[in-house]
């Protein structure tokens, strides 16, 4: 898949497939995880083999197994992006405010969520836009940023029509200041640093300033 | 005692106009569809109705909002694929919005059945949901001062239940129904099977205490 820069030459960018693999990678065995709604739910089809990672839901579940057998959907088995799933084994149900207290008191070790933007300063928007027409849907993100020690955005380098989305200063109204660890886009990854966005990796056939033309943000090396 | 009534139209009786109204479930699952129809046929309006959710499709809350019974929605996330009802009303000012972080509305209701006068919470710290709030400073960290949120009635949707209110439940059908049992005035509950037998005190999920009426209700949805 290639993505045209501001300068029209052609980038080299990871599929949906190939980003949620990417962030797979970087999940430790044994990490308690929560995946945020759209492209994040991909990375659970991705986790190396040997390795055990529980995954929980805002909605009340602790260890979703994997997508039911058509036919034996349970409408009152669901994830937080309404889709069904099984519970795995070991797998624990509870009522809401128990799994926020899994958020909000530290005990998820990572959540992969989506974003609008993301500021070199760790800044996170991705629950409400500029525009009055579509109402803004917070759901569980600003509990999970607080609460959860590894903050991973998962999501396109720029915008459909062409706009950075790595930022200075987010434009959008904020989800938590200063939350995000680390950004993994279909062109790069990156940490977030006191300093700023610190290159990771080039997405192969990229170079540095390829990426760099398409971000807002100064990127460190 | 007995808290068994015969049907769902008896169960949503004492309903009056302008009241507010906690309605359980998350996407699809732990809604009660049952009582949310009788609500309609009973015909109270001008209510505030507190979910996790603003409807999709054409049923459950979305069916109060086609119909004109909703003034106001106090939720986390009213964005949802088929949520037209609710986005036709809010475009139109016809209903008002309050819009709450998902941890912080399971914590509000809670914090009312517990007979709390709010608590401090990081989520929402810094941002546009918190402006006008009060915020303190706790050992080098921001908080959010949020109060109980009361309701006049709650309709709950479980599993299981038996004549003295006591109620289990279903996978992530649990969700919001028994913090709401516990801050709403009334709480009534359809529950998939009333049980003839007591529920086994070991596996009861909502103690009775906090439910005024149970009423069978069969359908899984």
């Amino acid at each position: 898949m290639t993505v045209l820069n501001a300068n029209t030459r052609k980038l080299n960018a990871l599929s949906d497939a190939e980003l949620a693999a990417r962030v797979a990678r970087d999940i430790p065995d044994g990490s308690y995880v929560n995946l945020g709604i759209g492209k994040p739910t991909h990375v659970s089809a991705y986790v190396p083999e040997g390795r055990e990672v529980i995954y929980h839901s805002e909605n009340g579940i602790l260890g979703i197994g994997p997508k039911p057998r058509e036919g034996e959907e349970d409408i009152e088995l669901i994830d937080a992006s309404k889709r069904y799933v099984t519970a795995a084994p070991g797998a624990a149900f509870f009522e809401h405010s128990d799994s926020f207290a899994m958020m909000r008191g530290g005990h998820i070790d990572i959540a992969v969520l989506g974003a609008y933007q993301v500021a070199e300063n760790g800044d996170l928007a991705n629950w409400a836009t500029l525009d009055d027409k579509f109402p803004p849907a917070v759901g569980g993100a600003m509990d999970l940023v607080v609460g959860v020690p590894r903050i991973l955005i998962m999501m396109s380098h720029i915008n459909r029509d062409g706009t950075p989305k790595l930022l200075k200063r987010c434009t959008y109204p904020l989800t938590g200041l200063g939350v995000v660890s680390r950004v993994y886009t279909d062109l790069a990854v990156l940490d977030v640093t006191p300093g700023g966005f610190r290159l990771v990796e080039l997405t192969h056939g990229n170079s540095l300033a390829d990426v760099q033309a398409v971000t807002e943000a100064k990127i460190l090396t | 005692m007995d808290k068994r009534l015969a049907d769902l139209a008896s169960a949503v009786a004492p309903i009056t106009d302008g009241v507010a109204i906690m309605i359980g479930g998350f996407g699809s699952s732990g809604i009660p569809f049952g009582l949310i129809d009788a609500l309609l046929d009973q015909g109270a309006t001008g209510l505030t109705v507190i979910s996790n959710n603003a409807g999709a499709g054409e049923t459950g809350i979305a069916k109060l909002l086609k119909a004109g019974r909703v003034a106001r929605v106090i939720c986390s996330y009213p964005r949802t694929p088929g949520s037209i009802w609710f986005e036709k009303r809010y475009q139109a000012g016809e209903v008002a919005l309050e819009m709450v972080p998902q941890g912080t509305l399971a914590e509000r209701i809670r914090a009312a059945g517990a007979g709390l006068g709010g608590f401090l919470t990081p989520t929402g710290y810094g941002t546009l949901l918190a402006e006008g709030k009060e915020t303190r400073i706790i050992d080098g960290r921001g908080y959010v001062l949020e109060k109980p949120l009361h309701a006049d009635f709650a309709l709950l949707r479980a599993e299981r239940g038996d004549k003295w209110g006591n109620l289990s439940f279903h996978a992530t059908a649990r969700n919001f129904n028994p913090v709401m049992a516990m801050a709403s005035r009334h709480a009534v509950a359809e529950v998939r099977e009333l049980s003839e037998r007591p529920l086994d005190p070991e596996h009861v999920v909502t103690p009775g205490i906090f439910v005024q009426s149970v009423v069978e209700y069969r359908v899984r949805p």
